[in-house]
């Protein structure tokens, strides 16, 4: 049985949050940081508790630590060492693997996240503004009464218009396809294959291999936690715009080459489903919009090009040992609506985003570095995710089509890497752990 | 620097003595390059006292594993692989040497989960040094194949860098041209 009392609730539960708030902490010395953590963690929900009030609740919060804001709260080198080595490493070490190469290197990413001072970060979903803003503020309090704990940066959240369904600033639906956990009380939606054992994601239990990997040390740290890398990603809507325009005479043209991009109408539609015109009414239908394969429906990529993003963060039935590389992805959108029409005015924005899993190297990492960034990927030859692969102009993007497919190359980046992070995602009584660890010691 | 696409012109790659030419990390370690003769692996490891015969037990196994479903290691891009033993000093040592079209550190795990559904365990299980708890720690299993690993310091392609899929559609096109000039006559 899943511990719903003691796996925070970001792992199992979407909150119904239409803005949010990211803050990234440093711990200058352990007691300031235990401090805040003793105080934050009466804040943070299990599953059990967000599934039982999530209807009056106004805000969420999740508290998650890098591997050196373990070390700062003060946990033992003896325990530090049994973390996996790319957590320990961090995303700043695995930039070249994970593709964070020319306009994505750390080098050039904000707010301190690729500092070895980031030690923490609280992440908040509220319901509206007025929550966020009183959050907010309750936040700054905490953190002036705990000497020692400072804010090294911050990132304000919130949807883009229209608010009736979640989507990305591109205007591509979002929140289609996530796995479903077994014993989680969730159903998968058609298409998205069977529940996966919890191990996949949360330490302490069977995976789809078996019993499960050994786990860090001590057993009351990492029973019920997970690991979580962080993607703050900018979107270059008006690059992106331009593009479209460049290669679609017609609005219906250009929405055909944004449906090939994705493998999904801006809708939410799989191309697979309806390949020549968009949807919508099937993109907002959960029973239908997930329900495809490639293997049988498309194996040339006829409807969703080889290298479309989607085909490429779930081959489906194209790729070997899916249900060991599969993620759950939470985050929001972050900076100013621009407009349809209105000229790219500079501003940043994107989305800043999780991806959950039991183990970064086999599946955050596999996915970045087999999937996004091999330029081989389906023998492609000389692509990338269209999306979010590092592209540097040089690179093309096929798109199958009778007699002869459409070839575009120097493909521009629609969006950059702005910062990373890989934390642990500690159950509550870690979080207790963690707060008392000074204590344990006298 | 090696044209790679190029297939009508045979080349050779002389490779520096590290097995690489530029440091380059991939998720378990140092990525080997694509060469003329596409990516691949040397594993070279001593197998336990008295295990010969296993081998070739072995061996059967997967003759008939292969035979019985063809696609079976279709994951890792293969385009051969060689099993040998052969005698230092009196003991037996084992070389597996593949050659395919990804690099060595991508389809790792894949080869891990093939090796734990199928009878491709029990080879592994009878070298010196091999982590028991290999099901559960792939990890494991893949630093000790890296420790194990020979790279070579000099590849040859007949057909140089062209993969196994390419070299498979070539022959179903010409399969295919055939077809058309018999419905010609």
């Amino acid at each position: 049985m899943l511990e719903f009392d003691d796996i925070q609730h970001i792992l199992l539960t979407r909150a119904p949050a239409l803005n949010g708030r990211y803050e990234f902490l440093s711990f200058r010395d352990p007691a300031g940081g235990r401090a805040w953590l003793a105080a934050i963690l009466e804040r943070v929900q299990s599953v059990r508790e967000a599934r039982t009030s999530v209807g009056k609740d106004k805000r969420w919060v999740t508290v998650a630590f890098t591997w050196n804001g373990m070390r700062a709260l003060g946990l033992d080198e003896a325990s530090l060492a049994t973390f996996p080595e790319e957590f320990k490493q961090g995303m700043v070490a695995r930039a070249e693997m994970l593709g964070d190469t020319g306009a994505n290197h750390p080098d050039g990413w904000v707010g301190g996240l690729a500092s070895p001072d980031l030690h923490a970060i609280v992440i908040l979903f509220a319901r509206d503004t007025a929550e966020h803003g009183r959050c907010q503020s309750e936040h700054q309090k905490l953190i002036a009464q705990c000497a020692g704990a400072e804010v090294l940066s911050t990132l304000d959240l919130q949807a883009t218009p229209p608010f009736d369904h979640a989507h990305d600033h591109f205007g591509y639906r979002d929140r289609l396809s996530q796995p479903v956990i077994e014993d989680s009380g969730e159903e998968p939606t058609p298409g998205s294959g069977g529940p996966l054992k919890a191990g996949e994601f949360i330490l302490g239990y069977p995976d789809e291999a078996g019993p499960g990997p050994a786990l860090p040390k001590p057993e009351i740290l990492s029973r019920n936690g997970s690991f979580m890398a962080y993607r703050r990603l900018q979107e270059h809507v008006g690059a992106f715009r331009d593009f479209l325009r460049r290669h679609g005479q017609t609005s219906e043209e250009q929405e055909l080459v944004a449906a090939k991009l994705m493998g999904r109408w801006r809708s939410g539609a799989p191309v697979v489903l309806s390949p020549d015109k968009d949807d919508p009414t099937l993109g907002a239908d959960p029973r239908r919009n997930n329900d495809f394969d490639y293997g049988k429906m498309d194996p040339k990529g006829y409807c969703i090009p080889l290298g479309a993003h989607i085909r490429r963060m779930n081959p489906r039935d194209t790729a070997a040992n899916m249900n060991r590389r599969r993620m759950i992805r939470r985050g929001a959108t972050y900076g100013p609506h621009l407009p349809e029409g209105a000229p790219d005015d500079g501003a940043e924005r994107g989305i800043a985003a999780f991806v959950i899993c039991a183990s970064l190297i086999r599946q955050f990492e596999f996915a970045q570095n087999v999937w996004v960034n091999d330029k081989n990927f389906h023998e492609l030859g000389n692509e990338r995710d269209p999306i979010i692969g590092n592209q540097d102009g040089t690179l093309e993007f096929k798109i199958p089509k009778r007699p002869i497919r459409k070839k575009i190359t120097g493909l521009p980046s629609f969006t950059t890497v702005m910062g990373g992070a890989y934390f642990f995602l500690p159950g509550l009584k870690a979080l207790r752990h963690l707060a008392t660890l000074g204590e344990s010691r006298r | 620097m090696a044209d790679q696409n190029d297939w009508t012109k045979p080349q050779a790659m002389a490779i520096p003595k590290e097995g690489y030419f530029k440091p380059e990390q991939g998720r378990y370690g140092p990525i080997f390059p694509k060469t003329p003769a596409c990516y691949g692996f040397t594993i070279i490891a001593k197998i336990i006292v008295g295990r010969e015969p296993v081998f070739y037990e072995y061996a059967k196994n997967i003759e008939t594993a292969v035979a019985g479903q063809p696609d079976i290691l279709a994951v890792l891009k293969l385009h051969y692989l060689r099993w040998v033993l052969f005698p230092i000093k009196g003991e037996t040592y084992f070389m597996y040497q593949g050659i395919f079209d990804t690099d060595f550190d991508k389809y790792t795990e894949d080869a891990v989960a093939i090796f734990a559904s199928t009878g491709l365990r029990t080879v592994f299980e009878n070298l010196e040094g091999f982590p028991k708890d290999w099901q559960t720690n792939a990890p494991a299993f893949i630093k000790f194949l890296r420790e194990h690993q020979r790279p070579s310091f000099l590849e040859y392609g007949e057909y140089p860098f062209v993969s196994a899929d390419e070299i498979k559609k070539a022959l179903k096109l010409k399969a295919s041209f055939s077809q058309m000039l018999d419905q010609m006559q």
